[in-house]
């Protein structure tokens, strides 16, 4: 997951393409989610459908969670995160996260969704678009990581939600993402394939020594504008047992400029026809 | 008033009082013992604007005859008495009925037996319940005792020790013309604080004749009740402080009424003469229910049975409502179905309240007020009175910080968290609380202090004393309004994270002093992390039990017990300087 190289624009063709795949994945499988269907069961058809498709190793392997499990209400170890036996039942919100990787090209992306009618999903749902406006622009505007996650702090209190991303290992609402070289086998650990693993801590090794971090959270460590390169971004957001989020690639240029690697998403999509019929 | 002579099947002669206009909705009222339908007076005159009002004198009261042998007060006869009255008065329309005391008994009777069927509409019962009723409670509480039901049987038995005075003989009617009687019920009438200061004197010979009543029916229903059903919309009002009628006697009765509403009423025994403006609008509810389909919220507040929310049809307004505890309340509140009003300076934050809770409950409505400005805060407790009703919760929450030296602290400084913290709750107690004493049905007012209140601290001399004035206030008025059934309960949190901190001002420094001090204090209270939606549920408990004091956070709950244990000490931690940063 090396970020050191700056990704040209055939190599982000082949980011963009495998972020597709993935969002094409949790979203055929969340739309064919049923009623009785298990975390286990759902996670299980990402992962076939995805293998089906050519991916051979996972940054992690995919989650899935139903009803008050999307806002991590009373999660206290990270074994919490991984799929469980409870059931979806009409109304419940689901949220479906998974982290292919294909030919050493990576994606990480979160999909969320409901069964039925849910207002609170719904609410939740349409002021998550106002979080992806507000990080590209501050990144943009060269803020510190540390000073957006403030901004994202201070828009999610506003709006009278809770901060979810915090319970995530490291309290990180972003981390960066790169393309993975290794020798190593295709191997699980605690859910992360140790490829990916290798590289992560290989860069969180670099990037201590320039005292930064590949990690994106609110600690003294992200006190820097953002490096250039991609980051997996997934802000999440809770009300009572609802919890919302995204996850998608930001790519940041060398010269400081941001952008979302691909606007034709499905939560994309849901916004700007929002804004379009309003 | 329009006065005429019915004559009851058996040949008695009873004396009805028609009032208004006989096109509109009959209501019929009854009297107890030992009253005549003067009782009805206050209710009537305004009840009368509205509906076609009915009084008479039950036999052997006021000016309608009274037969000598006891056998003509049974019970099947006085609702014979009831039934002639009614259709005379309205032969093709059924009526309302609204009873109080020895008349509610009678009522009851109509309602539950065959001869009315049809004939009522819905009936209005204050103090009085059905004797089969009755009779099945009392064998309940002895078939099944528990404490609190033995405590129940106890404290009616006590209340009805007359009934077992009134079957003797001779020592009643020596009671009455001794003036002993009377002057006992003026004596336990003047335990209501709204009764007038000379309350009417019962005449002697309704007093006498009346005492039939009891020895008529009382050990013949209480002693063998029979099964009673009631299928017509009844709702019960229960007076709180009635020394006659327990409150449990007059409501545990669900089973025998699927249609019932319970209203527990501030209030002795004769309500329709202490408060005729409750009784008058809680029968108008009913019976514009009844006639129309409307339903007021105080009405659906008071039905029975079905699983509701536990704040289900309650109004609960909340200053501060835009961040914080305020918000976080709100939103508990309306997750157990109250409705929401929602006050805040900032009026995008209360919107934004207001549109969060109408997703977890009903409809909420956002207001922009100071709570520092007092004709503000008329306007607004006004304007919540005729949009949407009587609060029966007030939440007190808004409020700001200050922290610093006392020489530092300017007047400017004084008087702005004087004004928010301390005048805020006192227009918000003065608008409200009036408006709650009005309705006579009580209410529960929150205001929200601190720890700070009972914690004295070298560096919040202007916020502490305006907590601790909150805390004095509150417990004031909670022992002025307890006669009237409002509870008054503070709230003390303790370090709760929200944006109070960041919104602080600590006086002396410059603006980047002030800005690090302000994170400085927004890393301690996160670290801390005890939420607002803690602080939230605690509040909603506050409200259930009427709790006088609720320290919120375990360290407010500790500095209490040390207030209050070693005082000494906490004088003496006041000295150390805990402002982080």
């Amino acid at each position: 997951m090396s970020h050191s190289a700056v990704v040209d624009a055939a190599e982000l063709a082949r980011f963009r393409e495998l972020q597709q795949l993935a969002y094409e994945a949790a979203q055929s499988v969340g739309e064919g989610l049923e009623p009785g269907v298990t975390e286990r069961q759902a996670a299980r058809r990402i992962r076939e459908y995805l293998v089906a498709r050519g991916v051979q190793d996972w940054f992690h392997t995919p989650f899935a969670w139903f009803g008050d499990r999307t806002a991590f209400r009373r999660f206290k170890v990270p074994l919490q995160f991984f799929p469980t036996n409870r059931r979806l039942a009409e109304g419940m919100p689901f949220i479906l996260d998974c982290a292919p990787v294909r030919d050493g090209y990576v994606a990480d992306i979160g999909y969320a969704g409901c069964l039925g009618e849910n207002r609170v999903f719904e609410r939740l749902m349409d002021d998550l678009g106002a979080y992806r406006q507000l990080i590209v622009e501050q990144v943009r505007a060269g803020n510190t990581l540390r000073d957006i996650y403030g901004a994202v702090d201070a828009l999610i209190s506003e709006q009278g939600y809770d901060n979810r991303h915090q319970v995530y290992p490291g309290r990180v609402i972003a981390h960066q993402v790169g393309k993975v070289h290794s020798r190593l086998p295709t191997f699980m650990v605690g859910g992360f394939g140790i490829r990916s693993l290798q590289t992560l801590f290989g860069d969180l090794l670099v990037e201590r020594m320039h005292h930064r971090s590949p990690l994106w959270a609110d600690g003294e460590i992200s006190n820097h504008p953002a490096t250039p390169g991609m980051w997996a971004v997934e802000p999440h957001i809770g009300f009572r047992g609802v919890g919302v989020k995204f996850e998608e690639i930001l790519v940041v240029t060398t010269d400081g400029d941001a952008y979302w690697l691909d606007d034709d998403l499905p939560h994309v999509r849901r916004w700007s026809g929002k804004v379009a019929t309003a | 008033m329009r006065t005429r002579q019915i004559t009851a099947s058996d040949g008695v002669r009873l004396a009805v009082q028609e009032h208004g206009d006989r096109t509109n909705p009959t209501i019929v009222a009854v009297h107890g013992y030992p009253d005549d339908h003067v009782v009805w007076d206050g209710a009537v005159a305004a009840l009368a604007e509205r509906y076609h009002v009915v009084t008479y004198d039950v036999r052997g009261a006021g000016h309608s005859e009274a037969p000598t042998q006891r056998s003509a007060y049974g019970l099947d006869q006085l609702e014979c008495d009831l039934a002639v009255v009614v259709e005379e008065v309205s032969p093709y329309a059924p009526v309302h009925l609204l009873a109080h005391d020895w008349g509610s008994i009678q009522a009851w009777h109509a309602v539950t037996g065959d001869r009315m069927r049809g004939r009522i509409a819905s009936f209005t019962s204050v103090s009085g319940p059905c004797l089969d009723h009755a009779g099945h409670w009392f064998r309940s509480r002895l078939r099944r005792p528990s404490p609190k039901r033995l405590r129940e049987l106890v404290t009616q038995l006590a209340c009805s020790g007359y009934i077992g005075f009134f079957q003797l003989p001779l020592l009643p009617e020596l009671a009455w013309r001794s003036r002993l009687l009377p002057r006992l019920l003026g004596t336990l009438e003047r335990l209501d604080p709204a009764a007038a200061a000379q309350p009417a004197r019962p005449s002697l010979s309704d007093g006498l004749r009346g005492l039939a009543l009891y020895r008529a029916n009382m050990l013949a229903r209480l002693g063998g009740p029979r099964e009673r059903r009631a299928d017509i919309p009844v709702q019960v009002l229960a007076p709180t402080g009635d020394p006659f009628v327990s409150p449990a006697l007059q409501t545990d009765i669900a089973r025998w009424v699927p249609d019932l509403r319970i209203r527990r009423v501030p209030g002795g025994h004769w309500l329709p003469r202490t408060r005729p403006d409750v009784v008058t609008r809680c029968t108008s509810e009913l019976v514009e229910d009844v006639e129309h389909g409307r339903q007021a919220r105080p009405l659906r507040r008071a039905r029975v049975g079905g699983k509701r929310p536990r704040c289900a049809d309650q109004l609960v307004v909340i200053t501060g409502a835009g961040s914080g505890i305020g918000r976080e309340t709100a939103l508990a509140f309306a997750e157990q179905g109250a409705e929401i009003v929602a006050a805040d300076r900032d009026q995008t934050a209360a919107a934004r309240t207001a549109e969060l809770a109408g997703l977890l409950g009903p409809q909420a409505t956002p207001y922009a007020v100071d709570v520092s400005d007092g004709a503000a805060m008329e306007d607004f407790a006004k304007h919540v009175q005729t949009e949407l009703g009587v609060p029966d919760v007030v939440v007190n929450n808004a409020g700001i910080g200050v922290a610093g030296p006392f020489a530092e602290t300017s007047v400017e400084d004084w008087q702005r968290v004087i004004d928010v913290n301390l005048w805020g709750v006192i227009h918000g107690c003065r608008a409200f609380a009036a408006q709650m004493t009005d309705r006579g049905e009580g209410g529960q007012i929150v205001n929200v202090a601190s720890a700070a209140a009972y914690l004295p601290s070298r560096t919040l001399s202007a916020y502490a004393t305006t907590k601790s004035a909150v805390l004095t206030l509150s417990q004031c008025l909670r022992a002025e309004l307890a006669s009237s059934g409002i509870g008054v309960s503070t709230v003390c949190p303790g370090f709760v994270h929200t944006n109070i901190t960041a919104r602080t001002r600590f006086v002396g420094l410059n603006d980047d002093g002030q800005q690090q001090r302000q994170q400085a204090a927004t890393r301690m209270y996160r670290r801390r992390n005890f939420t607002p939606d803690r602080a939230a549920r605690e509040i909603l408990r506050t409200v259930e039990t009427n709790a006088a004091l609720t320290p919120i956070t375990p360290e407010a709950t500790a500095g209490l017990v040390l207030s209050r244990l070693t005082p000494g000490l906490l004088r003496a931690a006041a000295r150390a300087d805990l402002t982080p940063g």
